[in-house]
């Protein structure tokens, strides 16, 4: 299965994006930022980093680059996207995910090993509700902000809450302030998801966590089923 | 046309450029008239000690830099290493510590994107940071401010690049109050066959300027920031612009990606990152190494400002730059691939034949000087070598009756700012980004997948100031020793070395006395060990006032490891595991160490004295026996004490332990004494283990065993309780820094 991880100038994650689906058995291909063409890509996966520095708001930039207008459309044909940390940011920028990420309550870059709780899997998570994954955080500005966070809830967008290791959903768990603990996202139609938490970074137990594989792996089958 | 205009009133403008009389007189001996403006200022900064290492030169030969492993030793950006398989790493430890006084943040900021740039500049791509850092009390209230700068700072680049940040160390002393350390080390991988060099290669090829525009900022920085006349500036306040360059870790991480794309398709003949001093250094170096010279247009420098003149021009110290040679028919190859990443890159000149630089500007002939005059044969001096002595050291450390309650003294070590770890400072950096790290901040030692097939390095930064102040030659040997233990520890083998000598000024005797000294111990240990000194940096004029820092060695030893899955961890595995202590016994070793500070607040005596050829047979067996063994740890600042309560709460799990009857029970949980190693086996391990040791020659001893309860019982002593030392140690520091969210 082909998965195209779009390179901005900027991003960091982008080869670890490229190993971890590499890993759990997928064809990833990096896509330019400057070319709209997805290369014939069945998900595409945005990843972390600072595009453009994240001088301006994170991600403000990054929405306008030509391959985001054939990922637009790609996502309004129903074909599936995650982004991830900045990706997550980039795509609440470009309107294809609801809310928006501001800067860490604490004002500081904040790293650590994240438990989620697991709301609505949807296509998205091999987890089912109310499991708790073992994936870490890395960021700055990854606090969720949004008006309706229950309406978000019911309707089923929220894929992810930072929690306890137990599943208990509180501020204490919560690394940045985001609204009603929510750590990733979805569109209406589900086929567009954000989240802060880095999965590719938690597919190998060497490295920590092998959590990181219920969503990537996920994407895998998204992409079939679209 | 024709021959450059003579400076102005050269004498005076040489004098306030930091160059002495005689210096001035070999510049003119050299060019054989008086030098223009433009020159005088390349000749102050390629000659100033950071450019030049003019005062440690004559030292920094004595210490070892072969081995077998070597593939680049001093002289380069940075050394190479072979790791095995075609593979090789690049590494060194550069230091930003004036800037980070005067601008915490960009200071810290531009320190890491200087060192990141040299490993580039080798054909690396860089893949690990590590921070060893040192500030003045943390009761300050302005140490506070430095530190909380630094590691926004570190961050705020770090983390921007996708670069880790893996491990480190943080420690406060005093004589760190207005001149902190901010040391980085960084290391890079690479194909072992694509070692780029900083050399010209042939006449004609282009010189092309890649990276950021070129500003006013950092002009001078490295003469003037690390020079006698820093403090008096800093204090008077500067009239002039800051001397503290601005970093931009965007154009840093598209200057890494863009270079090595460059290297991959093998379009460079020759390139050289500007750091400190500028084009100058960059064209100086590269056409010297080569006996070549270099036409530079300096018209043809894109800059951001207005009006710069020659000087400025060539000695800014604008960041993310890095001046590449390139044969004519690769040329627009190369620009187009600088294009694609949004990446300035223009040619300025080309290389010469001659050993001449001849730069114009403004249709004036600036600079026409040889090439190695400037990078090659400025002076070295033979500074007067006095006697460092501390007050302090003549004292008996080990004297001091025992501390009247002993569970509390404890306490005291364990929560010293230097014990605790400091995970606010970690939980700032992206230390997994790469999915690389397989051991971040907090082990022994950082460990870091380098292939595919799990062929990796450990990586370690020691140093340790209160040492090397009561006893300089001692110090860098335990520091040294320190260091590549840390490594051996993983199960790594430790092969090189890099080295960051942070001193006051070279032109006081007792501090070159202290200097002197400092290279003896390192050369004596790294000979020992097997970890010749690949590169470094040598800082000098840390000082506050008149009152110099401890010197301050900083090392950093890199290991390679065939399998990073089987590296071990300072961690306890499995409640019934036995607590072994391996290496040498626990001695009297209180001089210099944290108790003595935290308990009797003091610095005296002399730090524990070193056998290294039993160093030697330790880190051997740790390296020989890695898979034997449950987990290992060294015993080092803090004592074991230390080292076990680290091993439980990294573990989970919890030990009883019987203390070495030959010492009081303060000197064995807070002796500093070397060549120590608290190790775990599994109970099936543990003949096979004790057998290896035998056979070695390894000293060792049974102290314990590994329990579920997380206590930590010293039978006969004292009982820790294990969760209530976390949570001291956890709210501790975050009291002493005052503003941090712990």
């Amino acid at each position: 299965m082909r998965v195209g991880v779009i390179q901005f100038p900027g991003s960091c994650d982008e080869r670890d994006a490229v190993r971890a689906l590499s890993h759990l058995g997928a064809e990833p291909v990096l896509l330019w930022h400057g070319t709209a063409d997805l290369d014939g890509a069945e998900a595409i996966v945005l990843p972390g980093g600072f595009t453009y520095g994240d001088y301006l708001r994170t991600g403000a930039i990054a929405q306008f680059a030509p391959v985001m207008g054939a990922v637009a459309d790609f996502a309004e044909r129903g074909g599936p996207v995650l982004g991830i940390c900045n990706g997550f940011q980039v795509l609440c920028e470009a309107r294809l995910l609801p809310g928006a990420l501001t800067r860490n309550e604490g004002l500081r870059f904040i790293h650590r090993r994240q438990a989620l709780r697991v709301e609505t899997p949807g296509t998205w998570l091999d987890a089912p509700a109310g499991a708790v994954l073992d994936i870490p955080v890395k960021h700055g500005e990854g606090r969720y902000v949004h008006d309706d966070p229950d309406g978000l809830a019911a309707a089923g967008q929220v894929l992810v809450r930072y929690c306890h290791a137990d599943g208990t959903v509180d501020d204490d768990a919560n690394p940045n302030g985001s609204v009603a603990g929510i750590a990733g996202v979805t569109n209406a139609a589900g086929n567009v998801a954000g989240l802060m938490p880095h999965p590719e970074h938690a597919v190998e137990a060497l490295l920590g966590s092998t959590d990181g594989a219920k969503i990537l792996g996920a994407v895998l089958r998204a992409g079939v089923g679209a | 046309m024709g021959t450059p205009t003579p400076a102005p009133e050269p004498h005076t403008l040489a004098k306030e450029l930091g160059l002495t009389p005689e210096e001035y007189r070999r510049i003119e001996e050299t060019l054989g008239r008086v030098p223009s403006t433009a020159e005088l200022g390349s000749y102050s900064v390629m000659w100033s000690e950071h450019a030049s290492y003019k005062s440690s030169k004559v030292h920094l030969r004595n210490l070892p830099t072969e081995g077998e492993r070597i593939l680049v030793g001093p002289g380069e950006n940075a050394g190479v290493v072979d790791v095995g398989d075609g593979h090789a790493v690049s590494f060194k430890i550069e230091s930003h510590n004036h800037p980070s006084y005067v601008e915490p943040y960009q200071g810290a900021a531009t320190g890491v994107g200087g060192i990141i740039r040299d490993i580039l500049t080798m054909g690396a791509r860089p893949i690990a940071l590590l921070d060893p850092l040192r500030f003045g009390d943390p009761a300050d209230p302005t140490t506070r401010r430095i530190v909380d700068g630094v590691v926004r700072g570190i961050g705020g680049y770090g983390n921007s690049i996708g670069v880790p940040t893996v491990g480190g160390e943080l420690s406060f002393d005093a004589s760190y109050a207005g001149n902190p350390l901010v040391n980085v080390l960084c290391v890079g991988s690479l194909p072992a066959d694509r070692i780029q060099l900083a050399q010209a290669e042939s006449p004609g090829d282009v010189a092309v300027l890649i990276g950021q525009r070129t500003g006013r900022d950092g002009i001078g920085g490295a003469s003037v920031l690390a020079s006698a006349e820093f403090r008096e500036g800093a204090e008077a306040g500067w009239a002039g612009r800051g001397h503290v360059q601005v970093g931009d870790p965007f154009a840093g991480k598209l200057l890494i990606e863009t270079c090595l794309e460059l290297y991959e398709r093998e379009l460079l003949s020759g390139i050289q990152d500007m750091g400190a001093a500028g084009i100058i250094c960059s064209a100086a170096e590269m056409a010297a190494a080569a006996g070549l010279g270099m036409r530079l247009d300096l018209d043809l420098v894109p800059v951001r400002e207005t009006d710069m003149q020659a000087w400025e021009i060539l000695c800014s110290e604008s960041q993310e730059r890095m001046l590449a040679l390139v044969s004519p028919e690769r040329l627009d190859e190369v620009l187009e691939r600088c294009g694609r990443w949004g990446i300035d890159a223009t040619p300025i000149g080309e290389v010469i034949e001659g050993d001449r630089l001849h730069f114009t500007y403004q249709g004036d002939v600036v600079v026409d000087a040889p090439a190695k005059s400037l990078a090659d044969e400025g002076p070295v001096y033979e500074r007067p070598v006095g006697v460092w002595a501390h007050p302090g050291a003549g004292e008996d450390a080990d004297a001091a009756p025992p501390p009247g309650d002993l569970e509390a003294a404890v306490r005291l070590v364990l929560t010293d700012p230097d014990i605790v770890p400091p995970a606010w400072v970690w939980s700032q950096y992206d230390s997994i980004v790469g999915s690389a790290t397989v051991q971040g901040p907090g082990g022994s030692a950082a460990v870091i997948r380098v292939t595919d097939d799990g062929r990796g390095v450990a990586v370690a930064t020691d140093g340790n100031g209160r040492w090397c102040a009561l006893d300089p030659e001692t110090g860098a040997q335990l520091v040294v020793a320190e260091a590549a233990r840390n490594v051996a520890c993983t199960g790594a083998q430790p092969i090189a070395a890099t080295n960051n000598l942070n001193f006051a000024s070279p032109e006081v005797p007792a501090v070159m006395g202290a200097f002197a000294g400092t290279i003896r111990g390192m050369s004596a240990a790294c000979e020992s060990l097997g970890t010749p000194i690949t590169g470094g940096n040598v800082s000098f004029y840390n000082q506050t006032g008149d009152r110099p820092i401890h010197p301050t060695p900083v090392i950093g030893v890199l290991g390679v490891v065939d399998d990073v899955a089987q590296a071990r961890g300072i961690g306890f595995a499995e409640a019934g595991d036995e607590i072994l202590l391996i290496g040498a016994p626990t001695r009297p070793g209180l001089g210099g160490s944290v108790y003595q500070r935290a308990v009797e607040g003091r610095l005296a005596g002399r730090p524990p004295a070193i056998d290294l050829p039993a160093e030697r047979a330790l880190q051997a067996f740790l390296v020989e026996h890695a898979s034997a063994l449950a987990s290992a740890h060294d015993v080092a600042a803090g004592g074991i004490v230390t080292t076990l309560v680290e091993s439980c709460l990294d573990g989970g799990l919890g030990a009883v332990v019987t203390p070495e009857p030959e010492v009081e029970a303060h000197q064995w949980l807070c002796s500093e004494s070397p060549t120590r190693v608290v190790a775990s086996v599994s109970p099936d391990h543990l003949d096979e283990v004790t057998a290896a040791l035998e056979a070695a020659g390894v000293a060792h001893r049974p102290l314990g065993w590994v329990t579920a309860e997380p206590t930590l019982e010293v039978e006969g002593v004292l009982t820790l309780d294990l969760d209530e030392v976390a949570s001291a140690q956890a709210t501790s520091l975050a009291h002493a820094l005052g503003d941090v969210d712990a």
